[in-house]
């Protein structure tokens, strides 16, 4: 019943929160928001029994990402976000259509939490019953990260390490910042 | 921030705390939530934090970006390198079982491996992104 | 019908952050505006997976004794890599609007495409 409480309250958090970051043009006031914004939901994860992923967003989403963001608009000095020249209806309409199809999606989904819904029928019994015999490591989120999708991993992490080396060309390096001053006489 | 001194002096305590819990969540991860994705980010907003308070010129005399280049590649040669091990040792891409004489231990050692290149990579690549955003040469 | 609300209404409500997160990016000009519309979009897809292995009265899928009813680690993990992914192309792209600010001199769509019309 608590878990129901707290689960709708974060909902609804979530969902103002959400709302105000469309409505306000204060790129500083945005960004704030979007770092509560993932707060918020770190909360929620803890309520739907991810602790790992809570941790994660915690500190990725309301820390690392707020901070980088802080940095882009101190580095572009646009505070204000101007107001679009064309009509909103045209956008609204694509997104209500779609939200409306996502919705009609979710009428095949088995209810929240539900313990006999396909996705805990398949891979997830397995996880549960033999990763403590085959790896010894009783945090299932570890077993099946590291040693069952290991493969999967490496390449999550090639990604990351792929992301750092295009940031450090687009942004960090000496040489581009040398050919841009040529650039600009 | 440079002279707020209740910011500093936090500051001060609260770094090894932090640094402290992200060791604690990366050699934990096996028993407890945790692992290398979550001990690299908390890491590196321990230095983060640091250098927000410091300042960049204390946080280079700490790290400097060509070992966090170093540091990043490596971590991924860990991970790799686990795999062609395992391999060359007669056992499949990143099949741990072969890295000791109990299957268990095996998984074990290639699991606290592999996090910690995990980890090494994420910390050191979230610390490269943070210091291109705070390049001095970007702010003319 | 409450049983398909009560059931269905932590879906519907992900499904709304995310279209509040399309909407935003579609509609606005402002880059880094898009950017946190896009990071909104992409926390609700992790809320949604996350739902999707929830189980009522569930733990979290650490194995210990007294417990039989986990919630399913497979999203967990494939989310908690996502997340770190996901930050990281966050700051490509932010990289990204970093250098059109210092190209152009605006991060205000409408206003690139003027220039590059005007060339």
């Amino acid at each position: 019943m608590l878990d129901t409480f707290i689960d709708i309250t974060l909902l609804a958090f979530l969902t103002i929160t959400a709302i105000a970051i469309i409505k306000v043009r204060d790129l500083f006031v945005v960004i704030m928001l979007f770092s509560i914004f993932s707060l918020h939901s770190a909360g929620l994860f803890v309520v739907m029994d991810a602790a790992d992923v809570a941790f994660t967003e915690a500190a990725v989403g309301a820390g690392i990402s707020t901070v980088l963001m802080l940095a882009t608009l101190a580095l572009t000095k646009d505070h204000d976000e101007k107001r679009p020249a064309h009509k909103a209806r045209l956008p609204l309409l694509v997104v209500l259509i779609t939200g409306a199809a996502l919705v009609y999606g979710t009428y095949d989904i088995p209810s929240f939490g539900d313990p006999d819904a396909p996705a805990q029928a398949h891979v997830k019994p397995y996880y549960i019953e033999q990763s403590m015999r085959e790896t010894g490591v009783p945090n299932t989120v570890t077993a099946v990260l590291a040693s069952y999708r290991g493969y999967d991993t490496l390449g999550e992490v090639t990604v990351i390490f792929t992301a750092g080396i295009g940031v450090m060309l687009l942004i960090g390096g000496r040489l581009t910042r040398k050919r841009d001053k040529e650039d600009d006489r | 921030m440079k002279h707020n001194l209740v910011l500093r002096f936090i500051t001060k305590y609260l770094f090894p705390v932090i640094a402290l819990f992200a060791l604690y969540v990366q050699f934990h991860g096996d028993y407890g939530p945790g692992g290398g994705f979550q001990a690299g980010v908390i890491l590196s907003v321990a230095f983060i934090l640091y250098a927000m308070v410091f300042g960049m010129e204390s946080m280079e005399k700490v790290l400097p970006l060509g070992l966090l280049r170093t540091l990043a590649s490596t971590g991924v040669l860990i991970y790799a390198a686990t795999g062609v091990t395992t391999l060359l040792m007669g056992g499949n891409f990143l099949d741990y079982d072969i890295l000791s004489q109990l299957p268990i231990q095996g998984q074990h050692i290639g699991i606290m491996i592999i996090e910690l290149g995990v980890g090494i990579t994420v910390s050191a690549v979230m610390l490269i992104i943070f210091y291109a955003f705070t390049d001095r040469r970007n702010y003319d | 019908m409450i049983d398909t609300i009560i059931g269905h209404y932590n879906y519907w409500v992900v499904i709304l952050l995310m279209m509040a997160g399309f909407y935003t990016v579609i509609n606005r000009g402002n880059l880094i505006k898009k950017i946190a519309g896009l990071n909104i979009f992409q926390t609700s897809v992790f809320l949604l997976y996350i739902s999707i292995g929830y189980v009522n009265e569930g733990t979290t899928p650490i194995i210990a004794e007294g417990f039989t009813r986990y919630a399913n680690p497979l999203p967990h993990v494939l989310i908690l890599t996502a997340i770190v992914v996901g930050v990281s192309t966050t700051a490509l792209g932010l990289a990204l609007v970093v250098r059109i600010k210092r190209a152009y001199g605006t991060i205000e769509e409408d206003e690139i495409h003027d220039k590059d019309m005007s060339l």
